[in-house]
């Protein structure tokens, strides 16, 4: 469905120039939920504006659906465009335009008959849950509501992609959520690929398939959601699934439990997939001469399977202990051992 | 009571003037109102970072806009007498007035329609063209509604300093009533024409401003 091939984007200003997106290639299929994640100045922002010809690229070249959005001009970009839709961080909404209004207004620019607008606004404010709110302004809205009316707008002239830039960043987490299971309804429903950037893996973890960790301009790691929790290779991919694996304060009460059992050893575990479900720690104690405390866990749901980290005291004979860590290994359950008392 | 008052005021000459200066305040207002909004709209749009970029458009209109906006306009009556005369064939009149009002308020217009476009958030524009708007779509569905607020309250400042305007170009024999206080008020010592001229003024003054703040509050829905 998209394919960026050996894509550049230098910004020259008065100060030199700028590497914003470098040599980066990258497909997306057909239905999928693709994430870029990356810090700010990270390059993913001038990457999505490059998919619906709003920057072009240097070097390379951007297909997507059919066109090379990065070649064509005027008349065919334009009519390209109603089918690479967007929504914004900051909604951008027209504030003179009521919210039926504002769903209309793709609509009119594809030349839609008025009575087949109201007919199309209609099905889209009961597709984002908007029914009762069709004449309010967006200032008499919410954030979740503003970013609702974005995607009805997005989707008004049915298009093949949904690029979202930072669609949840002004939101506040429960909100994020709402909006999230809509862009996953929106996706199962009508089978529409969806590129979203974002500098939080909550997100990514929440709806991705697959995504792309870029810093600097370049694309450091990419994978299926489940492989990137499981396995982070950089350095930033393994600082980004933290976010979500660990809560902050862990570290701290990791070091706390550490001086608060001098004895034995402190292990952390890591599940994925369906290693998640096994009845590990039974096994663990009916098997072996240890005791097994449970410290602290968290298992987190990805759209490929469950990943989850678990925080666990074993204490014994040593012999004892080292043949449950063994064990343990043979579970296909990451370990590692923090403390050795 | 009123004769009494004002016992030079001649009311129906007193009628005609007001009369006239609505005719030239009216007609002026609106072409501004237009010149004005394609001025600013060239301006904002050749601007850097914008659709027509264009340094040097954008360089042409601004001086252009910058050298009509200092002139003082009792000059620039002066200074547009042999434009006029070539246009309308006369200097005299309240048609007579009316390039030299448009020719003066029109630039000022423009750079409060540019200081409007430009308040527009960045993003509603980047918005609609990646819905594959047309440039006129843009114009005439983003810009100028989402502007529509400052473009009003812009034109009743407009307005208001057009009456003073008019006023002016009725001392040079555009008629109206700053002609009428002028003529027989001032030059005729009788006061209470001019003071009753200057009423009327305010008058208008007043109500342009009051329909120009219901307009606006009425249409900023933000």
């Amino acid at each position: 469905m998209i394919y960026i091939k050996d894509v550049q984007k230098i910004f020259s200003s008065k100060k030199g120039q700028v590497k914003a997106v470098d040599d980066v290639n990258l497909e997306v299929k057909e239905g999928e939920i693709f994430g870029v994640i990356g810090y700010s100045g990270a390059g993913k922002s001038t990457l999505i504006r490059m998919l619906n010809g709003l920057e072009l690229p240097t070097h390379g070249s951007v297909t997507v659906a059919g066109n090379e959005v990065s070649k064509i001009k005027g008349s065919k970009l334009r009519k390209a465009r109603q089918e690479i839709s967007m929504i914004f961080q900051h909604f951008n909404l027209l504030w003179s335009r009521t919210v039926r209004e504002n769903i209309a207004f793709p609509l009119e620019i594809a030349g839609i008959s008025r009575q087949e607008r109201l007919k199309r606004v209609d099905e889209l404010i009961k597709l984002v849950g908007l029914e009762g709110r069709e004449d309010a302004y967006p200032s008499q809205l919410s954030g979740g509501q503003k970013q609702r009316v974005g995607i009805a707008r997005a989707l008004a002239n049915n298009p093949k992609v949904l690029l979202c830039d930072e669609a949840t960043s002004a939101l506040d987490p429960q909100t994020t959520d709402s909006i999230l299971e809509l862009l996953v309804d929106i996706n199962e429903r009508l089978g529409l690929t969806i590129v979203l950037i974002t500098h939080e893996m909550h997100v990514i973890r929440k709806i991705c398939h697959r995504v792309a960790v870029m810093e600097g301009g370049r694309i450091v790691e990419i994978g299926p959601v489940l492989d990137v929790f499981r396995n982070p290779k950089a350095v930033i991919t393994k600082r980004f699934v933290q976010q979500v694996t660990e809560p902050e304060e862990t570290k701290e009460t990791v070091d706390h439990l550490v001086d608060l059992y001098p004895k034995g050893k402190v292990v952390q575990l890591g599940f994925v997939g369906e290693s998640a479900e096994q009845p590990l720690i039974t096994n663990l104690i009916r098997n072996f001469q240890v005791t097994v405390n449970i410290l602290q866990g968290k298992i987190s749901q990805t759209q490929n399977g469950s990943y989850g980290t678990l925080f666990i005291h074993v204490d014994g004979e040593a012999e004892e202990v080292a043949k449950a860590i063994e064990f343990i290994h043979s579970q296909q359950v990451g370990v590692e051992v923090i403390s050795n008392a | 009571m009123l004769n009494e008052w004002f016992p030079n005021v001649k009311w129906d000459s007193m009628w005609e003037a007001t009369m006239e200066t609505l005719y030239m305040t009216a007609i002026s207002v609106l072409a501004t109102f237009i010149l004005g909004a394609i001025l600013g709209l060239l301006l904002f749009l050749t601007s850097k970072g914008n659709i027509w970029e264009n340094a040097a458009i954008n360089k042409i209109i601004s001086a252009f806009v910058n050298i009509f906006r200092s002139i003082p306009f009792i000059i620039l009556i002066v200074l547009l007498i042999p434009f006029t005369k070539l246009l309308l064939g006369t200097m005299i009149g309240e048609d007579a007035a009316l390039p030299a009002l448009i020719i003066g308020a029109a630039p000022f217009y423009a750079r409060m329609v540019e200081i409007g476009l430009r308040e527009i958030d960045k993003g509603v524009i980047e918005a609609a063209k990646s819905m594959g708007a047309k440039t006129s779509t843009i114009i005439w569905k983003v810009l100028l509604p989402e502007s529509m607020p400052a473009l009003v309250s812009g034109i009743t400042v407009t307005a208001i300093a057009l009456v003073g305007y008019t006023a002016m170009a009725g001392v040079i024999g555009a008629g109206g009533l700053g002609n009428l206080a002028y003529l027989e008020g001032f030059q005729r010592s009788r006061s209470d024409v001019t003071l009753m001229a200057t009423v009327i003024i305010l008058v208008i003054v007043f109500i342009i401003q009051f329909i120009g703040d219901i307009i606006t509050t009425k249409l900023d829905k933000r």
